[in-house]
């Protein structure tokens, strides 16, 4: 299902292209980068990527049909969701959106799927819900992918974006940065290959935890990959920020990324990656 | 006591900070600095000290006493470089089969240009992920603030001690509310859905032990921790598959559903 964003941006990582009404057959799309009009069809067929180079936000299951083998993907812990552990003020409410707008019930989806024939273990976060915040329920399924792949024996693929630890389940959110980052270290000390691929966004509680523990890690162009917010880093310091300020490139200039990879070179990289880990060496 | 009332006591910059800590209840204080990658980041303290007679690593946030103090320590927000020092200092104390005992107190890890630029978020997973297997007992005390994931990042630990007016939250009750009602000053409100009491942590098992603060500043109050400390990290040391149990006591954590 392609992401769409007709209501206003409730904060600045929200911020993304624009779908226009349609007014007659399919919905088109302004690119928040060139502002040119594309119409979905156009941009289904260049894997959402403008022509000016704007990777689009996409949905965990668009980007895993886009990016793993067809038909190779196969889920697990799909039943896993929130609750409302702390009765937080309106979280009931924005679970039952979340939902309804991305169809998924967590906001991470997990599972296994093959990379130009290579297994591995992966997990998409997906930006349509609750812009991929981590809750427990999150946290669970990234812990029980990390475990299932230590056990038997794959590696890992997983593509981050988030605005960091769900505030709706407090401290209990907070827990799950250390319990994904044991998980990761598990999977690790059995000589396994973890690959992130960091999209946009990715901030907060997740870059501070296992979006930053890759074996090797990948980026979107353009993405904004940070751990403070933006806006907060400018009120604090109130310096101007330099212009590529927390992107994708910026991380990889500081010596944070190892690559930066257009969508449309992902899938040959990560398999070229897998396949120097891999049982064929 | 509002939880918002606990927010503004374990604020408070007269409560005693690490360096007191360190000087009431250790001997032969000697601390290390700096992280040996790009300087020494004075928002934390480490060094080597004697429990007792236990030679232990000790490791603190410091927000400092005075202004002057306080700005010098980046008022208890640590930058990468202080993540950093703390693990090395960490990974020595496992080397050399000493015990590791962390302080913290901080509103969370620094937010600016610099440390955005060396990895503000890096250096935190870097701390989850080695103090989950790090083969020495490790206990942390939240004295004050235990702010968000630069406060986890000295908290990865086998047993965590919060003092009775000490808060633990995901979020601050300002940005919380900001964001929730548009508005910082319905902090209060904020604080009290977050949960974020030592009571709260106790509750949801990720403190396992709520210190009373009567007495707090006095010889008797820092001899019952140091105390309390000395006997923990004795059973500790015994104790089999440490680092399992660490990882089980952390992957408890949560709350959802799994329907099948
Ligand atoms: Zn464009």
């Amino acid at each position: 299902m392609a992401l769409k964003f007709t209501r206003k941006p409730g904060n600045e990582l929200e911020k993304e292209g624009r779908s226009l009404e349609p007014t007659l057959g399919e919905t088109e799309y302004v690119c928040p980068n060139c502002h040119r009009t594309l119409p979905e069809s156009t941009l289904d067929a260049g894997m959402w990527v403008c022509t000016c180079g704007h990777h689009f936000r996409i949905s965990a299951r668009k980007r895993l049909a886009l990016l793993t083998d067809e038909g190779s993907f196969s889920e697990l812990f799909g039943d896993i969701e929130s609750n409302d552990p702390l009765a937080f003020p309106g979280y009931q409410k924005k679970l039952e959106k979340a939902r309804e707008t991305s169809g998924e019930k967590e906001s991470v989806v997990t599972g296994t799927a093959s990379f130009s024939g290579i297994k591995a273990a992966v997990f998409a976060m997906t930006p349509d819900f609750m812009m991929g915040s981590m809750g427990t329920a999150t946290g669970e399924k990234i812990t029980r992918l990390f475990e299932y792949a230590a056990e038997n024996s794959l590696p890992v693929v997983g593509w981050t974006v988030s605005g960091g630890a769900r505030m709706q389940e407090g401290l209990l959110s907070l827990m799950q940065m250390a319990k994904t980052s044991g998980a990761v270290k598990k999977h690790s000390d059995r000589g396994l290959l973890y690959i992130t691929v960091l999209t946009d966004p990715t901030t907060g509680g997740v870059t501070a935890s296992f979006a930053m523990e890759g074996d090797i890690i990948m980026a979107e162009p353009g993405a904004t990959v940070g751990f403070a917010g933006r806006r907060v880093v400018e009120q604090t310091t109130m310096e101007s920020l330099p212009r590529d300020f927390q992107t994708s490139e910026f991380i990889l200039a500081h010596g944070f990324a190892d690559i930066i990879t257009p969508r449309s070179d992902e899938k040959r990289l990560i398999s070229a990656l897998l396949g120097f880990h891999g049982e064929t060496r | 006591m509002t939880a918002y009332d606990r927010v503004r006591t374990a604020r408070n910059t007269s409560r005693p900070t690490t360096q007191d800590y360190i000087t009431a209840m250790f001997t032969g204080f000697i601390e290390l600095h700096g992280d040996r990658r790009y300087r020494d980041d004075e928002a934390i303290i480490g060094g080597l000290a004697y429990l007792g007679d236990m030679p232990v690593t000790v490791i603190g946030i410091e927000k400092g006493h005075d202004t002057i103090e306080r700005m010098r320590r980046s008022f208890g927000a640590p930058e990468p470089e202080g993540y950093r020092k703390a693990l090395r200092l960490m990974k020595q104390a496992e080397k050399f089969r000493r015990p590791v005992i962390c302080f913290v107190d901080t509103s969370g890890a620094y937010c600016g240009i610099g440390a955005e630029e060396r990895g503000q978020g890096q250096a935190i997973a870097e701390n989850l992920m080695e103090m989950m297997t790090l083969r020495t007992p490790i206990i942390s005390v939240l004295i004050g603030e235990g702010g968000s994931g630069g406060a986890l990042a000295l908290a990865v630990s086998d047993r965590v001690w919060m003092l009775e007016n000490a808060v633990y939250s995901v979020i601050s009750p300002e940005g919380c509310a900001s964001i929730l009602y548009k508005d910082a000053s319905e902090a209060p409100k904020a604080a009290e859905s977050l949960r974020l009491t030592a009571a709260d942590a106790l509750s949801f098992r990720v403190a396992e032990r709520v210190i009373s603060e009567e007495g707090i500043g006095t010889e008797e109050f820092y001899g019952a921790l140091a105390g309390d400390l000395y006997e923990e990290l004795g059973r500790l040391a015994g104790t089999e598959d440490l680092t399992e149990k660490r990882y089980q006591r952390f992957r408890s954590f949560g709350n959802y559903k799994d329907i099948k």
